[in-house]
Protein backbone atom coordinates (compact mmCIF):
# COMPACT_ATOMS: atom_id res chain seq x y z
CA UNK A 1 0.00 0.00 0.00
CA UNK A 2 2.51 2.55 1.10
CA UNK A 3 5.55 3.42 -0.93
CA UNK A 4 8.63 5.49 -0.39
CA UNK A 5 8.14 9.23 -0.11
CA UNK A 6 10.94 11.72 -0.71
CA UNK A 7 11.65 14.01 2.24
CA UNK A 8 13.89 16.99 2.67
CA UNK A 9 14.80 17.32 6.34
CA UNK A 10 16.91 19.70 8.40
CA UNK A 11 18.82 17.55 10.85
CA UNK A 12 21.46 19.11 13.10
CA UNK A 13 21.66 22.05 10.72
CA UNK A 14 22.27 19.88 7.68
CA UNK A 15 19.82 19.63 4.81
CA UNK A 16 19.24 15.96 4.05
CA UNK A 17 17.32 14.32 1.23
CA UNK A 18 16.05 10.94 2.34
CA UNK A 19 13.21 8.64 1.49
CA UNK A 20 10.94 6.97 3.97
CA UNK A 21 7.78 4.94 4.08
CA UNK A 22 4.66 6.69 5.34
CA UNK A 23 4.47 4.52 8.45
CA UNK A 24 8.06 5.11 9.56
CA UNK A 25 8.63 7.17 12.65
CA UNK A 26 11.23 9.91 12.78
CA UNK A 27 13.14 7.75 15.28
CA UNK A 28 13.29 4.83 12.84
CA UNK A 29 14.41 7.15 10.05
CA UNK A 30 17.15 8.69 12.23
CA UNK A 31 18.46 5.40 13.52
CA UNK A 32 18.07 2.98 10.65
CA UNK A 33 18.31 5.14 7.53
CA UNK A 34 20.50 8.07 8.53
CA UNK A 35 22.57 6.19 11.11
CA UNK A 36 22.14 8.66 13.96
CA UNK A 37 21.78 6.06 16.70
CA UNK A 38 22.21 8.47 19.63
CA UNK A 39 18.42 8.76 19.93
CA UNK A 40 17.40 5.60 21.74
CA UNK A 41 14.51 3.30 21.04
CA UNK A 42 13.15 2.52 24.48
CA UNK A 43 9.46 1.86 25.00
CA UNK A 44 8.56 3.04 21.47
CA UNK A 45 5.19 4.30 22.73
CA UNK A 46 5.97 7.63 24.32
CA UNK A 47 6.45 6.59 27.94
CA UNK A 48 10.19 6.77 28.51
CA UNK A 49 11.66 9.83 26.74
CA UNK A 50 14.79 8.00 25.52
CA UNK A 51 14.00 9.02 21.92
CA UNK A 52 13.70 12.73 22.75
CA UNK A 53 14.94 15.08 20.04
CA UNK A 54 14.57 18.84 19.73
CA UNK A 55 12.03 19.89 17.11
CA UNK A 56 12.24 23.64 16.48
CA UNK A 57 14.05 23.83 19.83
CA UNK A 58 11.42 21.97 21.86
CA UNK A 59 11.84 18.44 23.24
CA UNK A 60 9.61 15.97 21.44
CA UNK A 61 9.35 12.18 21.24
CA UNK A 62 10.70 10.97 17.91
CA UNK A 63 9.03 7.57 18.34
CA UNK A 64 5.66 9.33 18.05
CA UNK A 65 6.46 11.60 15.09
CA UNK A 66 5.87 10.31 11.58
CA UNK A 67 8.95 10.89 9.46
CA UNK A 68 6.66 12.22 6.73
CA UNK A 69 5.55 15.11 8.95
CA UNK A 70 9.11 16.24 9.80
CA UNK A 71 10.00 18.34 6.71
CA UNK A 72 10.12 22.06 7.40
CA UNK A 73 11.18 21.58 11.01
CA UNK A 74 14.61 22.01 12.57
CA UNK A 75 15.51 18.68 14.15
CA UNK A 76 18.36 18.40 16.60
CA UNK A 77 19.58 15.08 17.90
CA UNK A 78 22.23 14.39 20.53
CA UNK A 79 24.80 14.17 17.73
CA UNK A 80 24.13 17.84 16.97
CA UNK A 81 24.57 19.15 20.50
CA UNK A 82 28.34 19.69 20.50
CA UNK A 83 28.48 20.97 16.89
CA UNK A 84 25.76 23.52 17.73
CA UNK A 85 27.71 24.61 20.82
CA UNK A 86 30.90 25.07 18.77
CA UNK A 87 29.05 26.83 15.97
CA UNK A 88 27.84 29.31 18.58
CA UNK A 89 31.48 30.02 19.47
CA UNK A 90 31.90 27.56 22.33
CA UNK A 91 34.76 25.18 22.92
CA UNK A 92 34.81 21.61 24.17
CA UNK A 93 31.52 19.91 24.88
CA UNK A 94 28.15 21.55 25.34
CA UNK A 95 28.11 22.64 29.02
CA UNK A 96 25.26 20.19 29.68
CA UNK A 97 27.29 17.28 28.29
CA UNK A 98 30.34 18.43 30.21
CA UNK A 99 28.40 18.65 33.47
CA UNK A 100 26.81 15.21 32.95
CA UNK A 101 30.29 13.81 32.40
CA UNK A 102 31.80 15.39 35.49
CA UNK A 103 28.87 14.60 37.76
CA UNK A 104 28.65 10.98 36.65
CA UNK A 105 25.04 11.62 35.70
CA UNK A 106 24.59 8.28 34.06
CA UNK A 107 25.02 4.60 34.59
CA UNK A 108 23.88 2.59 31.60
CA UNK A 109 23.55 5.75 29.50
CA UNK A 110 20.35 4.74 27.72
CA UNK A 111 18.33 7.73 28.93
CA UNK A 112 21.22 10.15 28.68
CA UNK A 113 20.78 11.62 25.21
CA UNK A 114 17.12 12.37 25.91
CA UNK A 115 17.97 13.78 29.33
CA UNK A 116 20.63 16.10 27.93
CA UNK A 117 18.39 17.36 25.14
CA UNK A 118 15.56 18.06 27.59
CA UNK A 119 18.08 19.89 29.79
CA UNK A 120 19.46 21.86 26.83
CA UNK A 121 15.94 22.92 25.78
CA UNK A 122 15.26 24.06 29.35
CA UNK A 123 18.48 26.11 29.58
CA UNK A 124 17.85 27.72 26.19
CA UNK A 125 14.49 28.93 27.44
CA UNK A 126 15.40 29.60 31.07
CA UNK A 127 19.18 29.92 31.69
CA UNK A 128 18.79 29.94 35.50
CA UNK A 129 16.18 27.36 36.48
CA UNK A 130 15.84 26.30 40.10
CA UNK A 131 15.76 22.68 41.20
CA UNK A 132 11.98 22.39 40.90
CA UNK A 133 12.07 23.74 37.35
CA UNK A 134 14.86 21.33 36.41
CA UNK A 135 12.95 18.37 37.82
CA UNK A 136 9.79 19.44 36.00
CA UNK A 137 11.66 19.85 32.69
CA UNK A 138 13.24 16.41 33.01
CA UNK A 139 10.04 14.72 34.22
CA UNK A 140 9.31 13.24 30.78
CA UNK A 141 12.59 11.32 30.74
CA UNK A 142 12.84 8.12 32.73
CA UNK A 143 16.12 6.87 34.20
CA UNK A 144 16.14 3.40 35.70
CA UNK A 145 19.68 3.59 37.14
CA UNK A 146 20.71 6.81 38.80
CA UNK A 147 17.71 7.80 40.89
CA UNK A 148 17.98 11.18 39.13
CA UNK A 149 20.08 12.87 41.81
CA UNK A 150 23.29 13.23 39.80
CA UNK A 151 21.30 14.20 36.72
CA UNK A 152 19.62 17.11 38.49
CA UNK A 153 22.96 18.07 40.06
CA UNK A 154 24.61 18.04 36.64
CA UNK A 155 22.09 20.53 35.29
CA UNK A 156 22.56 22.64 38.44
CA UNK A 157 26.32 22.57 37.84
CA UNK A 158 25.87 23.71 34.24
CA UNK A 159 23.60 26.52 35.45
CA UNK A 160 25.98 27.60 38.24
CA UNK A 161 28.99 27.69 35.93
CA UNK A 162 27.11 29.60 33.25
CA UNK A 163 26.48 32.46 35.70
CA UNK A 164 29.84 32.16 37.48
CA UNK A 165 28.28 31.01 40.76
CA UNK A 166 29.79 28.51 43.16
CA UNK A 167 28.29 25.06 42.41
CA UNK A 168 26.39 23.46 45.27
CA UNK A 169 28.13 20.55 46.93
CA UNK A 170 26.34 17.49 45.62
CA UNK A 171 24.72 14.95 47.88
CA UNK A 172 27.40 12.33 47.26
CA UNK A 173 30.43 14.52 47.97
CA UNK A 174 29.85 15.88 51.47
CA UNK A 175 33.47 15.51 52.61
CA UNK A 176 35.31 15.52 49.33
CA UNK A 177 36.93 18.51 47.66
CA UNK A 178 34.61 17.94 44.75
CA UNK A 179 34.87 21.36 43.10
CA UNK A 180 38.63 20.82 42.71
CA UNK A 181 38.15 17.50 41.01
CA UNK A 182 35.49 19.08 38.85
CA UNK A 183 37.70 21.92 37.66
CA UNK A 184 40.55 19.54 36.91
CA UNK A 185 38.25 17.48 34.73
CA UNK A 186 36.57 20.39 33.04
CA UNK A 187 36.97 20.40 29.31
CA UNK A 188 37.13 16.64 29.17
CA UNK A 189 35.65 14.85 26.24
CA UNK A 190 37.57 17.04 23.80
CA UNK A 191 39.75 14.21 22.67
CA UNK B 1 10.36 -2.31 19.25
CA UNK B 2 6.82 -1.51 18.19
CA UNK B 3 6.36 -1.00 14.46
CA UNK B 4 3.52 0.94 12.96
CA UNK B 5 1.33 -0.97 10.52
CA UNK B 6 1.43 0.25 6.94
CA UNK B 7 -0.76 3.18 5.88
CA UNK B 8 -0.66 6.14 3.54
CA UNK B 9 -0.03 9.64 4.86
CA UNK B 10 -1.59 12.82 3.56
CA UNK B 11 -0.92 16.35 4.84
CA UNK B 12 -3.71 18.69 3.66
CA UNK B 13 -3.41 22.44 4.18
CA UNK B 14 -7.03 23.43 4.89
CA UNK B 15 -10.06 22.16 6.80
CA UNK B 16 -11.90 21.57 3.51
CA UNK B 17 -9.07 19.39 2.22
CA UNK B 18 -8.94 17.45 5.51
CA UNK B 19 -12.64 16.60 5.53
CA UNK B 20 -12.48 15.62 1.85
CA UNK B 21 -9.51 13.31 2.52
CA UNK B 22 -11.41 11.76 5.44
CA UNK B 23 -14.56 11.34 3.34
CA UNK B 24 -12.49 9.69 0.60
CA UNK B 25 -11.08 7.24 3.15
CA UNK B 26 -14.55 5.65 3.54
CA UNK B 27 -14.16 5.39 7.28
CA UNK B 28 -10.64 3.95 7.05
CA UNK B 29 -8.91 7.28 7.73
CA UNK B 30 -7.59 8.55 11.04
CA UNK B 31 -6.81 12.09 12.09
CA UNK B 32 -3.25 12.79 13.25
CA UNK B 33 -2.78 15.86 15.45
CA UNK B 34 -0.06 15.53 18.10
CA UNK B 35 0.25 11.77 17.57
CA UNK B 36 0.76 10.95 21.25
CA UNK B 37 -2.47 8.90 21.42
CA UNK B 38 -2.98 7.83 17.80
CA UNK B 39 0.48 6.39 17.14
CA UNK B 40 0.72 4.16 20.27
CA UNK B 41 -2.80 2.89 19.54
CA UNK B 42 -1.88 2.14 15.93
CA UNK B 43 1.28 0.41 17.14
CA UNK B 44 -0.81 -1.66 19.56
CA UNK B 45 -3.09 -2.48 16.62
CA UNK B 46 -6.38 -1.84 18.34
CA UNK B 47 -7.17 0.87 15.88
CA UNK B 48 -6.56 0.57 12.17
CA UNK B 49 -6.08 3.05 9.37
CA UNK B 50 -5.54 2.94 5.61
CA UNK B 51 -4.88 6.68 5.50
CA UNK B 52 -3.52 8.93 8.22
CA UNK B 53 -4.54 12.55 7.69
CA UNK B 54 -1.99 14.85 9.33
CA UNK B 55 -3.34 18.20 10.55
CA UNK B 56 0.15 19.65 11.03
CA UNK B 57 -0.11 22.08 8.12
CA UNK B 58 -3.67 23.29 8.79
CA UNK B 59 -2.87 26.60 10.43
CA UNK B 60 -6.54 27.63 10.70
CA UNK B 61 -6.93 24.98 13.42
CA UNK B 62 -4.47 26.72 15.75
CA UNK B 63 -4.77 29.58 18.20
CA UNK B 64 -6.50 30.85 21.32
CA UNK B 65 -8.79 33.87 20.99
CA UNK B 66 -11.04 35.74 23.39
CA UNK B 67 -14.47 35.67 21.76
CA UNK B 68 -16.91 38.59 21.53
CA UNK B 69 -18.84 37.46 24.64
CA UNK B 70 -15.66 37.32 26.71
CA UNK B 71 -15.30 33.55 26.50
CA UNK B 72 -12.65 31.57 24.65
CA UNK B 73 -12.46 30.23 21.13
CA UNK B 74 -9.70 27.64 20.91
CA UNK B 75 -8.32 25.98 17.81
CA UNK B 76 -8.08 22.24 18.52
CA UNK B 77 -4.53 22.03 17.17
CA UNK B 78 -3.26 24.31 19.96
CA UNK B 79 -0.72 22.43 22.06
CA UNK B 80 -1.51 21.48 25.65
CA UNK B 81 1.63 23.36 26.74
CA UNK B 82 0.23 26.53 25.17
CA UNK B 83 -3.18 26.00 26.80
CA UNK B 84 -1.56 25.50 30.21
CA UNK B 85 0.41 28.76 30.04
CA UNK B 86 -1.90 31.05 28.05
CA UNK B 87 -2.88 34.18 30.02
CA UNK B 88 -6.46 34.22 28.68
CA UNK B 89 -7.03 30.55 29.57
CA UNK B 90 -5.53 31.09 33.02
CA UNK B 91 -7.89 34.02 33.60
CA UNK B 92 -11.12 32.82 31.96
CA UNK B 93 -10.85 29.04 32.39
CA UNK B 94 -8.30 28.25 35.12
CA UNK B 95 -9.46 24.64 35.48
CA UNK B 96 -8.65 24.02 31.81
CA UNK B 97 -5.14 25.48 32.19
CA UNK B 98 -4.54 23.33 35.26
CA UNK B 99 -5.88 20.20 33.53
CA UNK B 100 -3.80 20.78 30.39
CA UNK B 101 -0.74 21.30 32.60
CA UNK B 102 -1.15 17.88 34.23
CA UNK B 103 -1.48 15.86 31.02
CA UNK B 104 1.34 13.32 30.69
CA UNK B 105 4.90 14.73 30.59
CA UNK B 106 6.51 17.86 29.14
CA UNK B 107 7.19 16.36 25.69
CA UNK B 108 3.60 15.11 25.40
CA UNK B 109 2.24 18.55 26.26
CA UNK B 110 4.44 20.17 23.61
CA UNK B 111 3.35 17.63 20.98
CA UNK B 112 -0.17 16.85 22.16
CA UNK B 113 -3.09 19.09 21.32
CA UNK B 114 -6.24 20.14 23.14
CA UNK B 115 -8.34 18.65 20.34
CA UNK B 116 -6.44 15.40 20.63
CA UNK B 117 -7.07 15.30 24.37
CA UNK B 118 -10.79 15.93 23.85
CA UNK B 119 -10.91 13.13 21.25
CA UNK B 120 -8.59 10.81 23.24
CA UNK B 121 -9.49 7.17 22.96
CA UNK B 122 -10.65 5.41 26.11
CA UNK B 123 -8.13 3.45 28.12
CA UNK B 124 -8.16 0.09 29.88
CA UNK B 125 -5.38 -2.07 31.27
CA UNK B 126 -6.60 -4.88 29.02
CA UNK B 127 -6.47 -2.90 25.77
CA UNK B 128 -3.46 -0.57 26.00
CA UNK B 129 -1.15 -3.51 25.35
CA UNK B 130 0.55 -4.95 22.31
CA UNK B 131 -1.38 -7.10 19.85
CA UNK B 132 0.73 -10.09 20.93
CA UNK B 133 -0.14 -9.53 24.60
CA UNK B 134 -3.83 -9.21 23.83
CA UNK B 135 -3.86 -12.20 21.50
CA UNK B 136 -2.38 -14.34 24.28
CA UNK B 137 -5.08 -13.33 26.74
CA UNK B 138 -7.98 -13.36 24.30
CA UNK B 139 -9.37 -10.26 22.65
CA UNK B 140 -12.02 -8.13 24.34
CA UNK B 141 -15.08 -6.01 23.52
CA UNK B 142 -12.99 -2.97 22.65
CA UNK B 143 -11.46 -4.68 19.64
CA UNK B 144 -11.87 -8.06 17.96
CA UNK B 145 -13.41 -9.90 20.93
CA UNK B 146 -16.69 -10.56 22.69
CA UNK B 147 -15.52 -10.83 26.31
CA UNK B 148 -14.88 -8.13 28.88
CA UNK B 149 -11.92 -8.70 31.19
CA UNK B 150 -13.13 -6.00 33.60
CA UNK B 151 -16.77 -6.93 34.13
CA UNK B 152 -17.35 -10.65 33.94
CA UNK B 153 -20.12 -11.34 31.46
CA UNK B 154 -20.23 -7.66 30.52
CA UNK B 155 -21.65 -6.82 27.11
CA UNK B 156 -20.54 -3.21 26.89
CA UNK B 157 -16.96 -1.95 26.94
CA UNK B 158 -16.11 -0.04 30.13
CA UNK B 159 -12.74 1.41 29.10
CA UNK B 160 -12.31 4.74 30.85
CA UNK B 161 -12.38 8.25 29.45
CA UNK B 162 -8.93 9.40 30.56
CA UNK B 163 -8.74 12.90 29.13
CA UNK B 164 -7.83 15.37 31.87
CA UNK B 165 -9.14 18.35 29.93
CA UNK B 166 -12.57 16.74 29.43
CA UNK B 167 -13.42 17.15 33.10
CA UNK B 168 -12.47 20.82 32.98
CA UNK B 169 -14.27 21.50 29.69
CA UNK B 170 -17.44 19.84 31.01
CA UNK B 171 -17.36 22.03 34.13
CA UNK B 172 -16.94 25.09 31.91
CA UNK B 173 -19.95 24.24 29.72
CA UNK B 174 -17.85 24.14 26.55
CA UNK B 175 -19.22 23.39 23.10
CA UNK B 176 -17.50 21.81 20.11
CA UNK B 177 -17.70 22.49 16.37
CA UNK B 178 -17.33 19.47 14.09
CA UNK B 179 -17.11 19.27 10.35
CA UNK B 180 -17.75 16.52 7.84
CA UNK B 181 -17.46 16.76 4.10
CA UNK B 182 -20.50 18.61 2.67
CA UNK B 183 -23.16 16.49 1.00
CA UNK B 184 -26.38 17.28 -0.85
CA UNK B 185 -28.10 17.19 2.57
CA UNK B 186 -26.03 19.92 4.20
CA UNK B 187 -22.74 21.63 4.77
CA UNK B 188 -21.49 18.89 7.13
CA UNK B 189 -21.07 21.23 10.09
CA UNK B 190 -22.53 20.68 13.55
CA UNK B 191 -22.03 21.93 17.07
CA UNK B 192 -22.30 19.72 20.15
CA UNK B 193 -22.53 20.65 23.80
CA UNK B 194 -19.43 19.18 25.42
CA UNK B 195 -21.19 16.51 27.44
CA UNK B 196 -23.34 15.51 24.47
CA UNK B 197 -20.13 14.32 22.79
CA UNK B 198 -19.83 11.31 25.05
CA UNK B 199 -21.72 8.05 25.33
CA UNK B 200 -21.31 5.21 27.82
CA UNK B 201 -19.56 2.79 25.47
CA UNK B 202 -15.83 2.44 25.92
CA UNK B 203 -15.35 0.80 22.50
CA UNK B 204 -15.92 4.28 21.02
CA UNK B 205 -17.22 6.72 23.60
CA UNK B 206 -18.17 9.56 21.28
CA UNK B 207 -21.26 10.43 19.29
CA UNK B 208 -19.16 11.59 16.36
CA UNK B 209 -17.24 9.19 14.15
CA UNK B 210 -13.43 9.03 14.25
CA UNK B 211 -13.41 10.71 10.83
CA UNK B 212 -15.36 13.79 11.92
CA UNK B 213 -13.04 16.75 12.34
CA UNK B 214 -13.15 18.86 15.51
CA UNK B 215 -12.67 22.41 14.23
CA UNK B 216 -13.21 24.67 17.25
CA UNK B 217 -13.69 24.56 21.02
CA UNK B 218 -15.87 27.30 22.53
CA UNK B 219 -15.91 28.18 26.21
CA UNK B 220 -18.58 30.64 27.36
CA UNK B 221 -17.56 33.67 29.38
CA UNK B 222 -17.10 33.03 33.08
CA UNK B 223 -18.22 35.57 35.71
CA UNK B 224 -15.78 37.77 37.58
CA UNK B 225 -15.99 35.56 40.67
CA UNK B 226 -15.28 32.35 38.72
CA UNK B 227 -12.86 29.90 40.31
CA UNK B 228 -11.81 26.62 38.77
CA UNK B 229 -9.42 23.82 39.63
CA UNK B 230 -8.29 20.41 38.46
CA UNK B 231 -6.44 17.75 40.42
CA UNK B 232 -5.32 14.34 39.32
CA UNK B 233 -4.52 11.08 41.07
CA UNK B 234 -1.60 9.19 39.55
CA UNK B 235 1.25 7.03 40.75
CA UNK B 236 4.03 9.22 39.35
CA UNK B 237 4.06 12.99 39.18
CA UNK B 238 4.52 12.89 35.43
CA UNK B 239 3.71 10.96 32.24
CA UNK B 240 0.85 8.93 33.75
CA UNK B 241 -2.75 9.06 32.65
CA UNK B 242 -5.18 9.89 35.47
CA UNK B 243 -6.27 7.15 37.83
CA UNK B 244 -8.85 9.71 38.85
CA UNK B 245 -9.27 13.37 37.91
CA UNK B 246 -11.56 15.96 39.44
CA UNK B 247 -12.42 19.36 37.98
CA UNK B 248 -14.17 21.89 40.19
CA UNK B 249 -16.02 25.07 39.44
CA UNK B 250 -17.10 27.67 41.97
CA UNK B 251 -18.66 30.98 40.88
CA UNK B 252 -18.66 33.47 43.76
CA UNK B 253 -20.80 36.59 44.04
CA UNK B 254 -19.35 39.91 45.16
CA UNK B 255 -19.76 39.01 48.82
CA UNK B 256 -17.82 35.77 48.28
CA UNK B 257 -20.88 33.50 48.45
CA UNK B 258 -21.06 30.55 46.04
CA UNK B 259 -23.70 31.13 43.35
CA UNK B 260 -22.87 28.19 41.11
CA UNK B 261 -20.87 25.04 41.76
CA UNK B 262 -19.93 22.04 39.69
CA UNK B 263 -17.72 18.97 39.97
CA UNK B 264 -16.77 16.62 37.14
CA UNK B 265 -14.84 13.39 37.66
CA UNK B 266 -12.85 11.65 34.94
CA UNK B 267 -11.23 8.20 34.55
CA UNK B 268 -14.09 6.25 36.08
CA UNK B 269 -16.01 4.98 33.08
CA UNK B 270 -16.43 5.71 29.39
CA UNK B 271 -17.71 9.24 29.88
CA UNK B 272 -17.01 12.04 32.33
CA UNK B 273 -19.10 11.81 35.51
CA UNK B 274 -20.81 14.99 36.64
CA UNK B 275 -21.30 15.14 40.41
CA UNK B 276 -23.94 17.83 40.06
CA UNK B 277 -26.26 16.99 42.93
CA UNK B 278 -23.40 16.87 45.38
CA UNK B 279 -21.90 20.10 44.05
CA UNK B 280 -25.23 21.89 44.58
CA UNK B 281 -24.76 21.48 48.34
CA UNK B 282 -22.08 24.17 48.10
CA UNK B 283 -24.42 26.82 46.68
CA UNK B 284 -25.18 29.57 49.18
CA UNK B 285 -22.16 28.85 51.36
CA UNK B 286 -19.14 31.11 51.70
CA UNK B 287 -15.59 29.73 51.53
CA UNK B 288 -13.76 30.51 54.74
CA UNK B 289 -16.93 30.20 56.83
CA UNK B 290 -18.18 27.21 58.78
CA UNK B 291 -21.17 26.59 56.47
CA UNK B 292 -18.74 25.99 53.58
CA UNK B 293 -16.67 23.49 55.55
CA UNK B 294 -19.82 21.59 56.54
CA UNK B 295 -20.97 21.55 52.91
CA UNK B 296 -17.58 20.32 51.67
CA UNK B 297 -17.78 17.35 54.05
CA UNK B 298 -21.25 16.53 52.69
CA UNK B 299 -20.06 16.90 49.09
CA UNK B 300 -17.14 14.55 49.74
CA UNK B 301 -19.51 11.96 51.13
CA UNK B 302 -21.99 12.30 48.25
CA UNK B 303 -19.22 12.11 45.63
CA UNK B 304 -17.87 8.96 47.25
CA UNK B 305 -21.30 7.34 46.94
CA UNK B 306 -21.86 8.44 43.34
CA UNK B 307 -18.41 7.55 41.95
CA UNK B 308 -17.69 3.85 41.65
CA UNK B 309 -14.41 3.16 39.81
CA UNK B 310 -14.08 -0.15 37.97
CA UNK B 311 -10.94 -2.32 37.70
CA UNK B 312 -10.52 -0.96 34.15
CA UNK B 313 -7.38 1.15 34.49
CA UNK B 314 -4.35 0.50 36.70
CA UNK B 315 -4.62 1.22 40.40
CA UNK B 316 -6.80 -0.72 42.81
CA UNK B 317 -10.37 0.39 42.14
CA UNK B 318 -11.38 0.37 45.78
CA UNK B 319 -8.44 2.62 46.60
CA UNK B 320 -9.46 4.89 43.71
CA UNK B 321 -12.92 5.17 45.24
CA UNK B 322 -11.42 6.02 48.63
CA UNK B 323 -9.50 8.76 46.87
CA UNK B 324 -12.66 10.33 45.37
CA UNK B 325 -13.54 12.45 48.43
CA UNK B 326 -9.87 13.33 48.97
CA UNK B 327 -9.54 14.63 45.42
CA UNK B 328 -12.91 16.39 45.54
CA UNK B 329 -11.63 18.32 48.55
CA UNK B 330 -8.33 19.05 46.82
CA UNK B 331 -10.08 20.16 43.62
CA UNK B 332 -12.17 22.64 45.59
CA UNK B 333 -9.04 23.89 47.35
CA UNK B 334 -7.26 24.19 43.97
CA UNK B 335 -10.13 26.33 42.68
CA UNK B 336 -9.93 28.69 45.62
CA UNK B 337 -6.13 28.84 45.24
Amino acid sequence: MSSLIALELMINGDRMRVSAEAHWTLLELLRYEIGLTGSKQGCDKGDCGACTVLVDGKPQLSCLILAGTAPGKQIQTIEGLQPAHRKAGGTGLDPVQDAFDRCGALQCGFCQSGMMLSARALLNENPTPDRAEIREALSGNLCRCTGYTQIVEAVELAVAESVGAEPKTPSWAKDKPWTESLSSKKGGGDQ
Amino acid sequence: MLRLPKFNLVSPKSIDEVVQALADSKGRGRILAGGTDLLPNLKHEFIEADIVVSLGEVDELRGIEVSADGGLSIGPLTSLADIASNEHVLRIAPALAQAAGTVAGPQHRIMGTIGGNVMLDTRCQWINQSHFWRSSLGFCLKKDGTACHVVEGGSRCVAAASNDTAAALASLGASLDFQNAPTEHGDGKRTLEFEALFKADGAWNKKVTPTELLTRIHIPATPRGHRGGYVKLRLRGSIDFPLLGVASRLDLDEAGKIEHADLVVIALQARPTRVRKAAKLLIGTTPGQANYDTAVAQVMDAAYKQCTPLPNIPGDHEWRQEMVPVYVKRALAAALG
